[in-house]
Order: structure tokens, then C-alpha cells, then sequence
């Protein structure tokens, strides 16, 4: 039981108290260059859970062969490894996608995020808590960048386009929104990745600063009721 | 063969084709040393050093050993290995030349292993088919030329960054917008102004 909730903690910790994106800010080149719409977004994250989960896996159960003095390069060439099957799956399964994501495929391998993890994590845990916190970490990266995602293509394009990137079978769009207010073409551009970002983060910094806020005004009230019970004590010992 | 070549490959990637405003590579260097201008100088100046090199050894390893040995689906595990070696090797390299330069550059290259830019431009170079285009040596010129544009173009907008973010340090910014995401705005802007120089080439 107690290991249980221990798994749960490390996959949703991923997601939530230590998002990639939001939280830690790491892997940011790819969460301003592929999310001008949902699709590549969820394509990019998609290929970021295959590897980073693959990579935890493989980084953590070789883990006691590896001389420390050689464990970036090592990591590295097993990151590297993965990104080159996941290359070539995409580019034969989805080549719409392949081209879409164009030079962000290979630069998979330099995504922080992966590295970050090999090194802080998998390096030093055991393969199961390894392969949920990878699987944690991926999806959160990719909830960040989806949201980021649908955030650009709607108010850029005004609709929700499917099957353009990814392989369904079907294609279409949805939610077309004629209006001016959701055409603004910028965000869709290069501009609009850094923008969208800033606005994410400072409403997210907003309420870290609430919770904090009110964290210590509850910390002040308890000192507070703590000071006078103190004196009321000291007043019946008088 | 003409100097044009050169110049519009210079100034194509660094205004036109900018790694950070229009290609987002180097998001993480740009946002993390630009506090101050001596620190993004300092690792502008390693950018450029290791992109150059590194474009010249991952070109003619690609066209001389991956590409005749029909290997090139590799191309993305050698890429990386040149450039974690080659930063490697120039660490060494100025640790016995320049004391005074290793001071000052040494803690910007072991980041620049994982620094997106430069297995950016590599990968780009290659995809150019600069070879295709201009002929085998030719083509390496150019391939040079366009990391050294590359890199000319990290270090302008990585000086300008920290050039703005020193005085944003003395402006009134609400509590939620200070650090990354003012910061994020400013870049914004920045892309907005680089997109006008979009219709140059």
C-alpha cells in the first residue's frame, strides 16, 4: 500500500508540482517552436513520452555499470538512440508529422527535460519508479505544450483543425469561430509562441503568489491565536 | 562562385533566419544567462566558437563518411557525439592556451553540449543541401559561412536581450510578470520587429 501511493506521487508530481514547462521551465525551445496547433503539439508530446520513458528505463537498469565520469556522454548516446527509432517510426507512419516537426525531431535529444531527468532521476532510482517518473514527466510536458497549443490555434485561426498531422483517417475542424477576436494571426507566428508562454506563466506565477499569500496570513492567524493563548496561560499562572 | 553567396548567407541566418526569434533554438541559454551583459557575451562568444567548428567536422563527416557508407539514418547520435567531444576538446584546448580566456569562457561550454543551437544549425546545414547546391567545397564554405551567421545572430539578439533586461531590473513590474515572463514578452516583441526583416532576402 504505501508503495502504491509512492508510485502515484512520482507520476503526478510530473504533471502538477513539477511540470517541465510551467514549473521547472526546462525544454523550452520546443514548447515555443511546435505548438502553433494542437495536432503538433500532441504529435511533439507524443514522441517525448516514447523517449523519455524509454530512455528512464534503459539510463536506470544500466545504471551501476556506467562510470561516473562518462555518464553525460553515455546518456546521451542512449537518448540519441531512441530519438533515431522514434525518427524513423514517425517519418514512415506519419510523414505529415515528420515534416511538420522537421529539425525538432533530432533536437529531441537536446531537450533538457530528458536529460534532466536521466541524470537527476533514473540514474539514481530503481526501473519502475524510473519508468513513472518518465511517464509523469512526458506527460506533463505534453498537457503543458498541448495547452499551449490549443491556446495559439484557436484565438490564431479560430478553429480546432484534425487529422492534418496526425494520422486518423479522417480530417476536418471544429469550433470555427468567425470572428475577429479569434483571428489574430501573430500567434500563430514566431511572436506569438514567446506571448502565449508569458501570459501561461504569469497566470500560474499569480496564483503560486496567491497560495503563498495565504499560506502565511494562516501561519500569521495560528502564531497569532498561539501569542494569546500563551498570555492567557501566563495570566492564570498570575 | 561570388562573395553574394557569402553575404546573403551571412545575413540570412542571422536577421532573416534568426536561431531564437523565427527557429526557438537556444531558448534556454537566452533566457538563463542574459541577466547580465558580460555572462551573454561570454556565452555568445563560446556559441559562436563551437557552432563554427562544429558545422565544419559534422559536414565533412556526413558527406565523406555517413553518406558514402549509406549510414546517414545515424546521423543524430554522430552529430551529438562530435559536438560533446569538440566542446571537450576546446575546453582543453583553451585551458592551456588562455588562462584569461578560460576564466572567462569556461563555465559557458559544458552547457553548450546541451545547448539547443548548436545541433540546430548542424542539422539544419545538412538539411540545406548545400553540397547539392554548390559542389562539395563550395558547399562547405557556405555551410561555415551560414553557422558563423547563425551564431553572429545568438550573440546580437542575446546582447540586445540583456542590454533590456538590465533595465527592466530597475522598472515597476507586477510581482506574477517579474523574471521569465516580462522577459518572454520582450522576446515577443523583439519577433515581431525581426519578422519586418523577413522580406529581404
Amino acid at each position: 500500500m504505501q508503495e502504491k501511493i509512492d508510485y502515484m506521487k512520482e507520476f503526478s508530481k510530473g504533471i502538477i508540482s513539477e511540470n517541465p514547462i510551467f514549473v521547472i521551465l526546462l525544454g523550452m525551445c520546443p514548447a515555443l517552436a511546435v505548438t502553433g496547433t494542437l495536432e503538433t503539439s500532441l504529435g511533439m508530446g507524443v514522441l517525448v513520452i516514447f523517449v523519455l520513458t524509454l530512455s528512464n528505463v534503459l539510463i536506470s537498469s544500466v545504471r551501476h555499470f556506467i562510470p561516473d565520469n562518462v555518464k553525460i556522454p553515455a546518456f546521451i548516446v542512449v537518448i540519441a538512440t531512441f530519438v533515431t527509432i522514434v525518427r524513423m517510426l514517425t517519418q514512415a507512419y506519419a510523414p505529415a508529422l515528420f515534416d511538420a516537426l522537421g529539425i525538432y525531431i533530432p533536437l529531441i535529444v537536446v531537450n533538457c527535460i530528458i536529460l534532466g531527468r536521466a541524470t537527476a532521476f533514473a540514474s539514481k532510482n530503481k526501473v519502475l519508479p524510473s519508468l513513472v517518473d518518465g511517464v509523469g514527466m512526458a506527460v506533463g510536458f505534453t498537457l503543458a505544450i498541448a495547452l499551449i497549443g490549443v491556446l495559439r490555434e484557436i484565438f490564431g485561426t479560430g478553429a480546432i483543425a484534425y487529422g492534418v498531422y496526425l494520422p486518423l483517417g479522417i480530417e476536418g475542424s471544429i469550433l470555427n469561430i468567425e470572428s475577429p477576436l479569434f483571428n489574430i494571426g501573430i500567434l500563430t507566428g514566431p511572436a506569438g509562441g514567446f506571448l502565449v508562454l508569458a501570459i501561461l506563466l504569469a497566470f500560474f506565477n499569480s496564483r503560486k503568489i496567491k497560495k503563498q499569500e495565504k499560506e502565511k496570513a494562516a501561519r500569521k492567524k495560528v502564531a497569532a491565536s498561539k501569542r494569546a493563548a500563551k498570555a492567557a496561560a501566563k495570566e492564570v499562572a498570575a | 562562385m561570388s562573395a553574394t553567396v557569402f553575404v546573403t548567407a551571412i545575413l540570412s541566418s542571422m536577421l532573416i533566419n534568426n536561431i531564437i526569434l523565427t527557429r526557438f533554438l537556444g531558448v534556454c541559454p537566452f533566457l538563463g544567462v542574459s541577466n547580465r551583459i558580460e555572462k551573454a557575451m561570454g556565452m555568445s562568444v563560446a556559441v559562436i566558437f563551437v557552432m563554427v567548428i562544429a558545422s565544419a567536422v559534422t559536414y565533412l563527416l556526413y558527406y565523406y563518411v555517413l553518406a558514402p557508407l549509406e549510414i546517414s539514418y545515424i546521423s543524430t547520435i554522430a552529430f551529438i557525439l562530435i559536438i560533446a567531444s569538440l566542446v571537450q576538446l576546446v575546453e582543453m584546448v583553451i585551458k592551456k592556451v588562455s588562462k584569461k580566456l578560460y576564466n572567462g569562457l569556461g563555465i559557458y561550454l559544458p552547457l553548450i553540449t546541451t545547448n539547443c543551437a548548436i545541433l540546430g544549425v548542424v542539422e539544419l546545414n545538412i538539411n540545406a543541401g548545400f553540397n547539392a547546391e554548390y559542389g562539395m567545397w563550395n558547399g562547405f564554405f557556405v555551410a561555415v559561412t551560414s553557422a558563423l551567421g547563425a551564431g553572429l545572430g545568438f550573440a546580437l539578439i542575446l546582447f540586445a536581450f540583456s542590454s533590456i533586461r538590465e533595465r527592466l531590473d530597475h522598472a515597476p513590474i507586477p510581482a506574477n510578470w517579474k523574471g521569465i515572463p516580462v522577459s518572454l514578452v520582450v522576446a515577443a516583441i523583439m519577433a515581431l520587429a525581426f519578422i519586418g526583416l523577413g522580406g529581404i532576402a
